[in-house]
């Protein structure tokens, strides 16, 4: 998941006694399944935690573009390299449909990309986990991808039209990224004793931030109501932490990999795999700012931002100068 | 015969990887989301380019060894890539007018390589030319627009154009692998695609109020493989660990 602490405007979840008669017209239509477009009304709140969420979701996609980035320069075949190099311009397109998504809200990109350079809002906490071996790449193409994928195949259906209609174009390609992730991880699982070494490592490593993906536990999961009830969240943090343990789990076996997970184990009553809870300590130190890269992902985006401004004070000069010489021509 | 052939592959497939691994090197951190996406663009298309060439020339060489070997497994100096493309990227404009001055010698290069009488050059070199269009018009705008752009702009896109030109004039200097190329009608002699080269730069600069030197000295050494520049052998030091450091995997 990639918005995972989305905070909601603090307001508890209204009654329909509660509501204007606006608010509960804009409920309704939201209950029958009406997708809410920019040019309607929507309740301040709806807006400012779609802002939020999508604009998280759009600052992840950048900033995850680092972690694999720092492998293209080192990828080990021709065919991995264009792989790869593929799978981060994909992520800069998801970035590119998101931003436009946030534009339609009445934010802008430059105004997002502030906020995220501030730290006022926050990516993915995966994202602050480095990548160490070619063996991560897999794992976070099978993981982390995989992970978003449970995330963002029900935001298809989320009641904002113009982030229902970004998801249905980035799911296509996030499962085409898990595949080549696990396609990664195959071929290291079944290759040399380094290999495995490293694909095992990988796995160790990205198992429990994997999880932390999908936000804290439901009990301590204060922002949820409000957002389920707008549908711009779809299911609870644990239940699609268990669908995604629950789909990984024999992926691992098929990988001859072992999950990180000593308790793991089937539930023939639930239907379903126990497991650890992860580390929420470290998940809320990640999250406050100190994980492993938190430091460096920040640094990268703002250099590449600061250091990329005379191109693009020269590109918007180049334009206005271009536009006056078209009208003076006219 | 094969052995000039083989040179002349690798000359092709070495300009496109090193640039290629240059461009991939922006990853991430371009100045905005649209030039992320065109650099990886640019880089992914000329990695495939390099795949076609190097396969092509490993065939020829017939050795058993296969594309990747050739990319992974070579030392800098059995490197055939004109030096101009393994300069370090430094910032967003000189690794934008690098890109131009490539591209320019690149379309009029793959348009006459589609006439080649070897029908392997000539499909090769008209998907490539699909692309190479496109960086081009894609290079040569942006040139445009920062050299027009804003006074720093336009002092950054001259500089780079002072640091790189003379590493642009090494790719028309005909050597006997060009002569016997020629001689086969595999392709023309570079110094042939020069008045077309100087035209695109002549018009291009025009239009981006920058200032091309008079100067016609060349670097060289890199299309040959007798003196690449020191920058080579780090990019390979990069490029090629996993394959040297696990020799024999399969990834
Ligand atoms: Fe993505
Ligand atoms: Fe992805």
């Amino acid at each position: 998941m990639y918005a995972q602490m989305v905070k909601s405007t603090g307001k508890a979840l209204l009654s329909r006694e509660e509501m204007s008669p606006q608010e509960r017209a804009f409920q309704d239509r939201i209950d029958q399944g009406e997708k809410i477009e920019p040019k309607d009304w929507m309740p301040e709140g709806y807006r400012k935690n779609l802002i939020r969420q999508i604009g998280q979701h759009a600052h992840s996609e950048i900033v995850g573009q680092l972690p694999e980035g720092n492998w293209i320069t080192r990828a080990p075949t021709l065919e991995r390299k264009a792989n790869l190099l593929a799978k981060v311009q994909d992520e800069a397109g998801h970035g590119l449909y998101l931003y436009c998504a946030a534009e339609t809200l009445g934010v802008s990109r430059d105004q997002l990309f502030e906020m995220l350079h501030t730290g006022k809002m926050k990516y993915s906490s995966i994202f602050n986990y480095p990548t160490l071996t070619w063996a991560d790449m897999g794992a976070v193409g099978w993981l982390v991808d995989g992970a978003a994928i449970m995330n963002q195949v029900p935001l298809q259906r989320t009641s904002y039209g113009p982030y229902a209609r970004a998801m249905v174009r980035i799911c296509k390609e996030e499962s085409f990224h898990q595949r080549q992730g696990f396609q990664i991880m195959l071929t290291m699982a079944n290759g040399t004793e380094d290999q495995k070494r490293m694909a095992q490592d990988a796995l160790n490593r990205f198992w429990y931030p994997a999880l932390m993906m999908f936000g804290p536990s439901d009990k301590d999961s204060v922002h949820s109501a409000q957002s389920m009830a707008w549908k711009i969240k779809m299911n609870t943090n644990d239940e699609l932490r268990q669908k995604f343990v629950d789909e990984t789990v024999p992926q691992a076996e098929f990988l001859g990999l072992t999950v990180p997970d000593e308790h793991l184990t089937w539930n023939e009553d639930t239907g379903h795999y126990d497991y650890s809870e992860p580390d929420w300590n470290e998940f809320f130190d990640v999250i406050s700012g100190n994980g492993p890269c938190n430091t460096e992902r920040l640094e990268a985006r703002k250099m590449a931002w600061d250091d990329g401004a005379w191109v693009r004070e020269g590109m918007l000069a180049h334009a206005r100068k271009s536009q006056a010489r078209k009208a003076a021509a006219e | 015969m094969t052995e000039a052939l083989f040179e002349f592959l690798l000359r092709q497939g070495d300009n496109s990887l090193v640039l290629g691994h240059r461009v991939s090197e922006w990853c991430g951190v371009a100045p905005a989301l649209e030039e992320d996406i065109a650099l990886a663009n640019t880089a992914l298309d000329l990695i495939g380019q390099t795949r076609l060439w190097l396969e092509y020339a490993a065939e020829v060489e017939g050795k058993g060894r296969s594309a990747d070997d050739l990319a992974f497994l070579r030392d800098a100096y059995d490197f055939r890539n004109m030096l101009l493309v393994e300069l370090p990227n430094k910032d967003f404009g000189q690794t934008l007018m690098r890109q131009f001055l490539f591209d320019a010698f690149q379309v009029p290069w793959l348009t006459a390589l589609k006439s080649s009488s070897d029908q392997h050059i000539a499909d090769i070199a008209s998907k490539s030319l699909q692309e190479a269009l496109y960086h081009l018009e894609r290079s040569r705008d942006t040139v445009i627009a920062l050299g027009d752009g804003t006074k720093e702009s336009n002092a950054r896109m001259q500089e780079a154009l002072d640091r790189l030109w003379p590493y642009a004039g090494e790719v028309f200097r005909d050597d006997e692998i060009d002569i016997a190329m020629a001689k086969k009608h595999i392709a023309p002699r570079p110094s042939e695609i020069r008045q077309t080269w100087d035209a695109t730069l002549k018009e291009t600069f025009e239009a981006a109020y920058l200032t091309l030197s008079e100067d016609r000295f060349a670097h060289s050494g890199g299309r040959t493989g007798q003196r690449h520049t020191e920058h080579l052998g780090h990019m390979l030091a990069t490029m090629q660990v996993l394959q040297r450091s696990y020799p024999g995997a399969t990834w």
